[in-house]
């Protein structure tokens, strides 16, 4: 079963938009470090594969769910250890795909019938020449639609993420891996939460505030 | 700073800091070539050698974009860019002048302008096959490839988009090529397998440009990962000028590293490596890859159409789209290796992960595309007889092969022989694995692919039905500059690519090498200690 995307609650609305528009209020957070900021969260430091894979079985079978893995290159398997569903992006692009070819037909079609060219008494409306351009625009809608539908569905593009102002988070691009538990998750508690990515086995252990607050 | 010599990895090895280059079976003799060559199936060998980390692999690749280009570069690129100046004079001087500087005439009214095109084109293929049929076919040696051919691809469409935009005169109508109202309330001609061209070139430019940039996001976010570390740190330099006498004049402009943290900041969207969005980029990845396999078969069968549907003998065959394809990829092929065959001698590290089994295996490519292309001449050929079309064998036998009466014959016969005869060299493994051998050979190829097209174009115009129009092409210095300007702009692109951007796949190769394998010690894996 593919994952179909939730619809988002108006607090959850309320808080994606207040990363885009500044003029929007933020939500209250549900804990202050001791600076007073906001936590977003806690991250955990891994450098070895089999590490972090073992780690995020761990974290999926403690019940969370507002957590992420933050990992160099897409690691085979992820899925599984974290218990993401498929995701309906391929459904998405068969969807543009159809309408793709629908949208070319169309055109094709209303366009050789609104101004006729005679070609050596070929019909006016056969679908057989308009094989060619109908596959190349269905292709063209497809591959737009993977591209920005991939984004949109990962929240992309979005600059600004409190993971970023950790110095150490930007090693994540290089060697490093990461767990990363919200402090939105329900489950989230500041001394179990800590003390669950100690016994998975990471490295350091850092308290992500939200920087810009 | 950011690229490792080699000479340290081979003094820590010395001092017993580093364990010795293991590869997978060493000993086994001297024809591993660098050890990437394992004849044992059994056996997966390194894709990436001298036991590179992830974080050398990063260090190797951000190095080429952010150390100060080598001399070669700046030669390379004045010369190319010149060329490139060059040609767009040139274009200008057509667009300024009319069609009529080029050496058209009433009998041959297409020449060079669609054979580069179609050479253009065709070139463009290699870099979507690797990404996506081979990514399909799970071939992972492709990771080392991929980026720098699909960027090819972009830059060949680039230059190949430049000649049916003027060869249609009038430039300034070129709109016109594209459904859009207008006053007149004139559509185009859906049945023309000119239009189809126009929608099939411009869907390939687009669909190979967002595969790329696609697959560069992550890559992207590493080089703005690393100039924003450094600014963080305070080690980053300000924007320095070397002069002649060797003083350097500081200019009054943002640090480098400002620069990248922004521009690479948005190239890639703030993407911040989480699995979760890695999942729906592999989906994205794995469709897309889908979608452009039929794509880059289309398009040259498309191509191939122009000539095709008409009734000219000559180009009226139905051999004509398969062996497009099959010669585009022929031609591509040749052009990767002819690009990144030197880059692999001037590059520190690059043989580290563009290995001779890449090489090999690109050049067992193009031995096998160039048999497709050997064996659709004989049967084109075969075919003018045996249908026994006078007008068709004709075009064979006494415009292109008979050296006698064909005044192209030389034109014909150096087709055959960089595109037929050159590439059976590789039936030898010797000369599969020495790269400036097989670079030598993907320069013969390139000049074979553009002679094809020249002789299927000009050859089967020069002489149509009618003897009294009957005429002979003859190129200005106008066509031979544009030419030459097409091959400046192409290699100006590629040497900005190679200084600006990550010209390997970072992510994808991390996770084709040992460190990635989140089960190191399941059998099924594969993995071989």
């Amino acid at each position: 079963m593919p994952e179909l995307p939730k619809i988002p609650s108006v607090s959850e609305m309320m808080a994606l938009a207040s990363d885009y528009m500044p003029f929007i209020p933020k939500p209250a957070p549900r804990y202050v470090s001791e600076a007073g900021k906001p936590v977003h969260g806690i991250i955990a430091q891994f450098s070895k594969t089999p590490a972090v894979v073992h780690a995020a079985e761990r974290v999926r079978d403690a019940g969370y769910t507002k957590w992420d893995v933050m990992t160099p290159f897409p690691i085979h398997g992820m899925e599984e250890s974290m218990g993401i569903k498929r995701t309906i992006l391929p459904a998405i692009a068969a969807g543009a795909a159809i309408t793709g070819v629908a949208g070319a037909l169309a055109m094709q079609f209303f366009m050789n019938s609104d101004y006729n060219i005679v070609v050596q008494g070929k019909p006016f409306l056969a679908w057989e020449p308009f094989t060619p351009i109908t596959f190349e625009l269905g292709i063209l809608v497809t591959a737009f639609t993977c591209l920005f539908g991939m984004l949109a569905l990962n929240g992309l593009p979005r600059f600004h993420h409190p993971l970023f102002a950790r110095d150490r988070f930007l090693s994540v691009s290089d060697d490093t891996f990461f767990i990363c538990i919200e402090a939105s998750d329900p489950n989230f508690d500041p001394a179990r939460t800590r003390a669950l990515l100690e016994s998975v086995g990471a490295e350091s252990i850092e308290l992500v505030e939200d920087e810009d607050r | 700073m950011s690229s490792i010599h080699p000479d340290k990895v081979t003094a820590e090895r010395l001092a017993g800091l580093r364990e010795a280059a293991h590869t997978p079976g060493r000993d086994e003799g001297p024809s591993l070539g660098d050890g990437s060559l394992v004849e044992d199936p059994a056996i997966r060998p390194p894709l990436v050698l001298s036991q590179r980390t992830h974080s050398e692999v990063t260090q190797i690749v951000c190095g080429y974009a952010e150390d100060p280009p080598p001399k070669w570069w700046f030669i390379a690129i004045t010369i190319s860019s010149t060329v490139a100046a060059v040609g767009t004079g040139m274009i200008l001087y057509l667009i300024i002048t009319g069609v009529g500087v080029w050496g058209l005439n009433n009998q041959v009214d297409w020449a060079w302008d669609i054979t580069n095109f179609v050479f253009w084109i065709g070139i463009g293929h290699a870099g979507t096959l690797i990404s996506a049929i081979l990514c399909l076919l799970k071939q992972r040696w492709r990771t080392a490839v991929n980026r720098s051919a699909e960027a090819m691809t972009i830059f060949a469409v680039i230059c190949a988009g430049i000649f049916p935009g003027i060869h249609v005169g009038r430039v300034w109508f070129a709109w016109m090529l594209f459904p859009i109202p207008n006053s007149n309330g004139i559509w185009p001609n859906f049945r023309s397998p000119l239009l189809w061209d126009v929608f099939a070139v411009s869907t390939y430019a687009t669909v190979s440009l967002l595969f790329w940039y696609m697959g560069m996001i992550p890559d992207v976010a590493t080089l703005r990962d690393r100039a924003d570390r450094r600014l963080r740190l305070g080690v980053s330099k300000p924007f320095m000028v070397a002069l002649p006498g060797g003083r350097e004049v500081q200019l009054p402009l943002p640090k480098p590293d400002t620069l990248r943290a922004y521009i690479y900041g948005l190239m890639s969207l703030g993407w911040r490596f989480s699995s979760r969005h890695w999942h729906r980029y592999e989906a994205a990845y794995l469709v897309l890859a889908g979608i452009s396999t039929p794509l880059v078969l289309s398009v040259h069968s498309i191509v191939s159409f122009d000539f095709a549907t008409s009734i000219l003998p000559g180009w009226h065959t139905t051999i004509v789209p398969p062996y497009f394809v099959a010669g585009a990829i022929f031609g591509g092929f040749a052009m990767v290796l002819f690009l990144l065959i030197p880059l692999r001698a001037l590059l520190p590290n690059f043989k580290d992960l563009l290995t001779i089994r890449h090489i090999e295996n690109m050049a067992k490519i193009i031995l096998v595309t160039g048999m497709m292309v050997g064996f659709a001449y004989s049967m084109e050929f075969f075919i003018a007889w045996y249908s026994a079309n006078k007008f068709e064998f004709e075009a064979f036998a006494n415009n292109r092969v008979n050296p006698r009466v064909a005044p192209y014959w030389w034109a014909y016969w150096t087709m055959i022989g960089c595109n037929v005869l050159s590439p059976q060299v590789f039936w030898f493994k010797k000369v599969r694995q020495n790269p400036w051998a097989v670079w030598v050979v993907a320069i013969f190829v390139t000049v074979g692919m553009w002679f094809e097209r020249f002789v299927i174009i000009v050859t089967s115009l020069h002489r149509a039905f009618l003897p009294g129009e009957w005429g002979m092409f003859y190129p200005t210095w106008v066509d031979i500059l544009t030419f030459a300007g097409s091959c400046g702009i192409f290699l100006t692109l590629f040497l900005l690519f190679v200084k600006f951007l990550p010209v390997f796949a970072m992510a994808e190769l991390k996770a084709v090498m040992p460190d990635a394998d989140p089960h190191p010690h399941d059998d099924d894996h594969g993995e071989d200690h």
